[in-house]
């Protein structure tokens, strides 16, 4: 097979906020700019984002401060958000905010006419000041939307160039080891590419479809983390999953954290508002994860809600509809669609679901792909850069906060657009990849395609997603991990022997699907490792054998190597420039 | 049993187009349009469709469900078929098809692009946010809401007519929003670049769009203001 090649300066793999704002910055400077995106760019999950993009432009209180903001990240994170990105994020927010207003988004207003900010969780003015603060910038509860449909504009008004509807399936490595391109497959017409190109940015997003039950599209199958895996690339902090408190029970929707900023609270069946137990002072905004494990034991110890008792009620009744349709008139769509509950009248049965991947690709603050050597020194991936939610910078740690992610994604795909352009500028040499090295990056399409046998991607997927549901949820014990350990083990063939019946080329939407599946499967066995792994309980990783934090062990980030699946430590910054160390403290809200 | 008949078209193994009749079990549940289509596809995986927030954010799944455009994800059974017995899914009217149920929207893409849907504005960008008050900000209500799913300008027979030359709803409700915006400054330039006879005054007040959009926008209204504003400019 002879595969065309098509070059270009930077390569985005991914068509999401953070790919989108790398190529905006990319192709602003003028260099030719590829994205591609395996749906055409708006369909991206970060058009679900609904509350809103933290970051302190002083609005709703004129004395905000970035360092605030800073705080609250870190000890979100539990401590293992590195103090230096933390730090980028949350002083440079502000300007990437008011590029997306000057670039045409409509945030939501105050009376001012400035940017409307609602509060979320885990915010406060400072470390000597539980206050709650309003630091969420939103357009209603349709941020996400708002700010992908913005960004896909600019770049349409700048001429990136879309390679939309096509499917990337592996880095192109060269001797070196540089990343110099990708292969990939244009879903339309079954033609294969090889996208050679001088930075490779995965921007990929998550992979919430490893769990049952998630508030994730579809399309989010960790493919930049597969990518990465199949290309030796270690991954951070992979065992740090994020649930989301409201997800709407049996449907898996997201309602936004948002109902609660704007005065929504839980109740358990005795209408009991039981986050006033667990979290005195910050209640229903506390840090998500505290909220997640707070409602699972509600439901656990049978005070859930509804016939079997599996979830518990967000009540927004009190808000008024007229709060609710000019505030919230996204969730209210949701509720009666999903739940046919309309929140003006009745609560919204709500469960904590899978939403968010902490770990990722190991980055600098410039993107760059890191790994570590023998001794342990970090070492920069050349060509490989990430963004977004497949990175991990780290500003998340063990625990997002909300309204975080939306503010990753544009300062982090900025910042990588912004490396990329100065390297270019300051030459990048690199050596191609040879022929082999370049049929060896699209040898799993190559077997895929001469597949006779083996099982259905449905059956194999649902059977994955249970696993990971079973033994790596909210609460994680080492006996149940190391079951669900030796299952993937045993699932690792089946998957990888999937059947591609249909081997016809016009939009083979079957032939996605499996290599997707190849993916997922990725995530999940590393997460299922690094989980079992990291004996404490931190963040999102909450373990009943290991209750505790330790700090004196697991101050740190995990890495897991695909090579031979072991994972080891990397330390976390805590050495930010212009500020002082936040000490870690024990995290109560 | 549910009983669906589904449009199929593999352009390499079919000769032309066929309705394919099918029985799914549904466990008697008011499932949404989607998941019948994936339990489907769990089934036979050469049947094609787009799908991806499954929220009805995304609109990937526009699609023709028993006479009707709309999102699958969104569509429960018991709205689709109201009082009928059967589940009848076609790829959005008016597109050629690729495969099945996905069709080539390049058209309705171009349409949108036509319009320059991205803010201009000249003057130099202050160290902040531009302020837009909240009574400014609310004329966006209803037009930036657009998820781009063509169920729209795919229902109306002027745009059937004019694909290459007729906006169509929903190019015309983006180029609205931008007419609208106070942050906006090439109002006059975006006027002129519509008028002429085809762009926006083939639409004909069917109001097709407004009946089929899943988001409940008014694009007949967007494109209402924007005839007056080209008359006003005109006179």
């Amino acid at each position: 097979m002879t595969i065309r090649t098509i070059s270009f300066d930077g390569v985005i793999v991914g068509g999401g906020g953070a790919g989108m704002r790398a190529a905006l910055q990319l192709s602003q400077s003028g260099y030719k700019t590829a994205v591609i995106s395996k749906v055409f760019p708006t369909r991206s999950h970060t058009v679900s984002a609904q509350g809103g993009i933290t970051c302190a432009i002083a609005s709703n209180d004129p004395n905000d401060d970035w360092r605030w903001h800073m705080y609250d990240t870190v000890k979100g994170s539990d401590y293992i958000g590195d103090q230096d990105a933390i730090e980028y994020m949350c002083s440079v927010g502000p300007e990437a905010v008011y590029e997306l207003d000057h670039m045409g988004m409509p945030f939501s207003r105050t009376e001012e006419g400035r940017i409307y900010q609602r509060p979320f969780g885990g915010q406060s003015k400072g470390p000597d000041n539980p206050t709650q603060a309003a630091r969420t910038c939103a357009a209603a509860d349709r941020t996400g939307h708002a700010l992908l449909h913005t960004l896909y504009q600019g770049n349409m008004k700048n001429e990136t160039v879309f390679f939309n509807e096509w499917y990337a399936t592996d880095l192109v490595k060269n001797e070196d080891g540089a990343v110099t391109g990708v292969i990939a497959i244009c879903i339309e017409t079954g033609e294969v590419v090889h996208i050679k190109s001088k930075a490779t940015v995965l921007a990929t997003g998550g992979a919430g479809r490893i769990y049952a039950s998630t508030t994730n599209a579809h399309i989010n199958t960790g493919d930049g983390i597969g990518m990465a895996l199949r290309a030796g690339v270690p991954v951070q902090d992979i065992e740090m999953w994020q649930f989301h408190p409201t997800g709407i029970a049996g449907a898996g929707v997201l309602v936004t954290e948002g109902c609660r900023g704007e005065g929504g609270y839980l109740v358990n069946k005795d209408g009991e508002r039981f986050m006033e137990r667990y979290a005195p002072n910050a209640k229903d905004l506390a840090g998500r994860d505290v909220v997640a494990r707070s409602m699972t034991l509600e439901i656990l110890e049978g005070r859930g809600c509804g016939p079997d008792g599996d979830h518990v009620y967000l009540k927004l009744d009190h808000l008024g509809e007229e709060v609710l349709e000019s505030r919230l008139p996204g969730i209210c769509e949701l509720s009666r669609t999903f739940a046919h509950a309309d929140p003006v009248k009745e609560p919204v049965p709500v469960i904590p679901t899978c939403h968010y991947m902490m770990g990722g690709i190991p980055t600098n603050v410039d993107g760059q792909a890191i790994t570590v050597d023998a001794d342990g020194n970090d070492q920069i991936i050349p060509g490989l850069y990430a963004c977004g939610e497949v990175a991990c910078v780290s500003v998340h740690g063990a625990n997002r906060l909300g309204g975080n992610s939306l503010l990753d994604l544009v300062v982090f795909g900025r910042s990588s657009g912004l490396h990329i352009e100065k390297s270019l500028r300051e030459g990048i040499d690199m050596k191609d990849a040879t022929e082999a090295e370049i049929a060896k990056a699209a040898s799993r399409l190559t077997s895929l395609n001469n597949t006779t046998g083996g099982e259905g991607v449905a059956a194999l997927r649902k059977e994955l997603q249970t696993i990971m549901q079973n033994y790596f949820g909210v609460f994680r014990r080492g006996d149940y991990m190391k079951e669900g350990i030796k299952k993937l083990a045993e699932l690792r063939p089946r998957i990888e022997n999937a059947h591609l019946a249909d081997k016809s080329n016009a939009y083979n939407t079957a032939r996605i699907e499996i290599l997707e599946l190849h993916n997922l499967f990725e995530v999940a066995e590393a997460t299922a490792i690094a989980a079992e792994e990291r004996k404490e309980s931190r963040g999102a990783h909450a373990r009943e054998d290991f209750e505790d934090r330790d700090d004196e062990n697991w101050l740190c980030h995990s890495m897991y190597f695909p090579g031979d699946k072991s994972v080891g430590k990397r330390g976390v910054n805590f050495t930010p420039k212009t500020v002082d160390t936040f000490q870690p403290k024990i995290r109560t809200y | 049993m549910l009983n669906v008949s589904i449009y199929r078209y593999n352009p390499e193994t079919d000769a032309e187009p066929y309705m394919q009749d099918l029985e799914v079990d549904t466990a008697g549940k008011d499932l949404m349009v989607l998941d019948v289509l994936e339990l489907i596809k769990a089934e036979d995986t050469t049947t094609s469709y787009r799908r991806s927030c499954r929220e009805g954010v995304c609109g990937s799944d526009g699609m023709n469900i028993n006479g009707k455009n709309g999102l699958a994800c969104i569509m429960p059974l018991s709205e689709a078929m109201k009082g009928g017995n059967k589940l009848v899914l076609r790829p959005l009217p008016g597109l050629p098809v690729i495969r099945d149920l996905v069709v080539d929207m390049s058209l309705f893409y171009k349409q949108y692009e036509k319009v320059k849907p991205f803010l201009i504005n000249d003057t130099p960008a202050p160290a902040i946010e531009r302020l837009q008050s909240p009574e400014e900000r609310e004329k966006l209500d209803g037009l930036y809401e657009c998820i781009l799913c063509a169920c729209c300008s795919t229902a109306c027979p002027s745009f059937w007519w004019n694909p290459d030359r007729f906006i169509g709803p929903s190019g015309l409700l983006q180029a609205y929003r931008f007419l609208a915006d106070s942050r906006d400054t090439s109002t006059e330039q975006r006027l002129a670049d519509l008028d002429d006879p085809f762009s926006v005054f083939r639409c004909h007040g069917i109001q097709n769009c407004v009946s089929v959009c899943p988001k409940g926008l008014n694009p007949t209204k967007a494109i209402g203001h924007i005839r007056n504003m080209l008359l006003t400019s005109a006179t």
